[in-house]
């Protein structure tokens, strides 16, 4: 064949060539348009659903603590307090600034207000018994009801539970000023409660950060530990491929499964309470090792041999080598699988199930054997209760999840960029 | 150097932390397991009785009924939790469990009732049905149409096709898993009590009874739509050919965009519920742990919080989440029980 004649043949397929080419690159294209399509779509119906879950609706009443309606003569009589009635200046509050509703109103009218103001009133007058007799400005917070209508009026999605007359008072209230809608700060401040305005998730997070610290002390130095043995100590042979094996194995197992090991083991067995961030921490640790074994042992490797032999070449023993050079030099790849590893623990539920984490506690827990729930299960709590306030508040805490969440990514990629060293 | 001491000293703090927790059982937050219908309701009780009282707010897990009591009856100790609830009543087998646990004084309060619904958007057409077309609609074998003696795989696919009274549109009704005990009533109350309408059912299923009975069909007619009845809810709005099956709360919650089915003539409101003329009406309960009082603060005052008027009667705060009050006499009998913490001698149950 002669030259031109292969010349010929290659123009030939060379158009067919480039077209395959344009195929492929646009599969790729279009693989990536599904990706992030799908993404926007998530987080268009997060952010939609769940921004109002950032704004508490309040009302500012006028106060007046009158011993009279509240059966109430001494504030510092304990047993006179304990049968004194808290409602009553509430009702004379929100008679005040609704002056149509009449005396048959006062379930309607006291509706309006949250299941849990009367306890405010008793609060406040038990920390200063003076106020008694007096009037007081106070802010409360509206009936999840109330706050349905203030905020989704003309949402389909939600049913308006307030009556026509109701309806006519709130809208009176909120064009006096009366009514407002400010930051949800009740909503970082708080526990879970089963009033949707009362509810927050400071209890989760303080549950997650102490399990995550129990996962974090317990699985990084037993997994970095682990790494550095199998890789530079360990004689390959039959036990260690096994070893091998399993690991890899056990990093695809379903979460739920360290559960139930996590129940048997911890608790059956070791007698350890239920419900509390150190079981949860260390059922998180069997579940997160693999992962940073694996990550840690791809570190070393990538440690190029030669630092090894100029270490050794100047008469470094094996430790030193080791603990000098390539572990300083591997920790950067280490702390990210780590931390992908940890991000992985934030997210999960399943195994925490069976442990029993999965429980309505509304006391922000204050230690490790502390009953406790994290923020994935409080967002599973919410988004099954029948109040339809609390869709918005799971949907709020989906978002405050993932900002934890691409935090720790972000703080991954940032120690890669910073610390990693290309050879 | 400072790499070692940093693994050194981490490794050091995992050890000490391990060494604390060696187990510290004493405990002083009551805490209830169980199942998941009386969860909304137990939860209100704990909230208020934590912001009430100086005792710490009870801890609740929701277990489903049947896991609370095997929690329940595994032994007495602080270890072990303190109080379940329960959507049906404690089976025979299960006081047994107890007993040889040594769970032997076990206090059993009824707080009131709940009902299941067969619910749709408001904007489609209603549902009157009664028990026997709703078996015949969803069970996986039914008797043959055609007349004959033998049982056949469920051939309708219109609510006409079962009754020509019923709407002609294909049956697609969404309901719980067999995980939920919403599912066990269902199929209790339902499909059981359906079955035993057809009146050969005896003949045609022979010792095969129970399997007819609680079988639900299986070809896409009757869809499982997970443990959240938020998602069937959400799924009837934007659905208006589906029905779906959950509790009353979700329905009063809901009211203004569903609407719920007939059944056996009866709506499911408040009075039907409590008077069991409903006919998907059942009783919600727990059970206290005897041995528990005065070891563990506050369970006698949680118990009572529960059973006072201002709770569980009808304009008790219970009742604005979504409880059927008991009928007066029955929460009267209950709540001196409860207060009496009179144990149960194990033959009301039988």
């Amino acid at each position: 064949m002669s030259n031109h004649e292969q010349a010929a043949l290659v123009r030939q397929s060379l158009k067919r060539r480039y077209r395959k080419e344009r195929r492929f690159r646009f599969y790729g294209i279009l693989a990536i348009a599904i990706a992030l399509a799908a993404l926007v779509t998530l987080f268009a119906d997060i952010i939609g659903k769940g921004y109002t879950g950032f704004i508490k609706t309040t009302m500012t009443l006028e106060v007046r603590f009158d011993p009279k309606t509240m059966y109430l003569e001494d504030a510092t009589d304990k047993d006179a307090f304990s049968m004194a009635d808290f409602k009553a200046p509430l009702l004379a509050a929100l008679h005040d600034v609704v002056p149509e509703a009449g005396d048959s109103d006062d379930r309607d009218l006291g509706h309006l207000l949250s299941s849990y103001a009367a306890n405010k009133v008793r609060d406040t007058l038990e920390a200063d018994p003076s106020l008694l007799g007096k009037t007081q400005t106070m802010t409360f917070l509206v009936s999840d009801d109330v706050s349905v209508y203030v905020k989704h009026a003309d949402d389909p999605n939600y049913s308006i539970q307030l009556s026509e007359k109701q309806q006519g008072w709130v809208d009176q209230l909120q064009e006096r000023g009366i009514i407002q809608n400010s930051f949800n700060d009740v909503f970082f401040q708080n526990g879970d409660s089963r009033d949707p305005g009362h509810a927050g998730v400071l209890g989760a997070i303080v549950g997650s950060v102490l399990t995550m610290v129990v996962t974090l002390l317990l699985s990084f130095p037993i997994g970095v530990a682990a790494a550095i043995y199998l890789e530079e100590f360990a004689p390959q042979n039959k036990f260690t491929d096994f070893i091998e094996v399993n690991i890899n194995n056990l990093a695809a197992v379903p979460s739920i499964i360290f559960g139930l090991l996590g129940l048997a083991v911890f608790i059956n067995l070791f007698g350890l309470p239920r419900s509390v961030p150190l079981v949860g921490g260390l059922v998180l640790t069997l579940m997160t090792l693999p992962t940073i074994i694996i990550s840690s042992r791809a570190a070393i490797k990538s440690v190029p041999p030669s630092i090894r032999e100029a270490a050794e070449g100047i008469g470094a023993s094996k430790m030193q080598v080791v603990l000098h050079h390539v572990l300083p030099l591997a920790l950067p790849g280490m702390l990210t699988g780590s931390i992908i590893g940890m991000a992985q623990a934030l997210g999960e539920t399943a195994p925490l199930l069976l442990i029993g984490m999965v429980a309505f506690i509304v006391d922000v827990p204050s230690g490790f054997v502390d009953a406790a729930t994290v923020l994935p299960v409080q967002i599973f709590l919410w988004a099954g209760s029948p109040e339809l306030a609390f869709i918005e508040r799971a949907s709020a805490a989906i978002m405050v999840l993932l900002t934890f969440l691409i935090g720790m990514n972000a703080l991954a990629i940032w120690l890669r960029r910073r610390l990693e060293r290309r050879w | 150097m400072k790499t070692i001491k940093t693994a050194v000293a981490s490794v050091a703090v995992a050890g000490a932390l391990a060494a604390v927790s060696t187990p510290t059982l004493a405990r002083d937050t009551i805490n209830i397991v169980g199942s998941s219908t009386v969860y909304p309701f137990a939860t209100v009780v704990a909230e208020r009785f934590g912001r009430n009282t100086k005792f710490p707010t009870p801890k609740l897990e929701s277990t489903g009924s049947g896991g609370g009591l095997k929690l329940f009856c595994a032994g007495v100790g602080t270890e072990h939790p303190d109080i379940t609830n329960a959507s049906r009543r404690m089976k025979p087998s299960e006081f047994e469990r107890c007993q040889s646990n040594g769970v032997k004084d076990i206090v059993e309060v009824k707080i009131g009732s709940d009902g299941i619904v067969i619910a749709s958007s408001n904007k489609a057409e209603n549902l009157d049905v009664n028990l026997k077309e709703l078996y015949l609609a969803l069970a996986k074998q039914v008797p043959d149409p055609d007349g004959g003696d033998k049982l056949v795989a469920n051939p309708y696919k219109n609510w006409s096709d079962v009754d020509s009274s019923l709407p002609n549109k294909p049956i697609r009704v969404m309901g719980p898993p067999p995980t939920s005990g919403t599912r066990d009533a269902f199929v209790e109350l339902a499909m059981e009590g359906g079955c035993e309408e057809v009146a050969n059912i005896e003949e045609l299923a022979g010792d095969k009874k129970d399997e007819v009975c609680q079988g639900i069909r299986e070809d896409g007619a009757f869809i499982e739509a997970g443990e959240n009845d938020n998602l069937i809810v959400q799924k009837l709005a934007s659905d208006t050919s589906a029905y779906g099956i959950f509790g009353y709360s979700f329905l009063e919650e809901n009211s203004g965009t569903l609407q719920a089915a007939t059944i056996n003539g009866e709506q499911p409101t408040q009075d039907a519920i409590s008077s069991d003329a409903y006919p998907l009406a059942r009783s919600l309960w727990f059970y206290v742990k005897k041995a528990h009082v005065g070891v563990i603060p506050g369970i006698p005052e949680y118990v009572g919080e529960f059973t006072s008027e201002s709770t569980w009667g009808p304009n008790g705060y219970l009742a604005d989440v979504g409880l059927i009050a008991l009928p007066r006499d029955a929460r009267v009998q209950q709540a001196k029980n409860a207060k009496a913490m009179t144990p149960m001698t194990g033959d009301e149950l039988k």
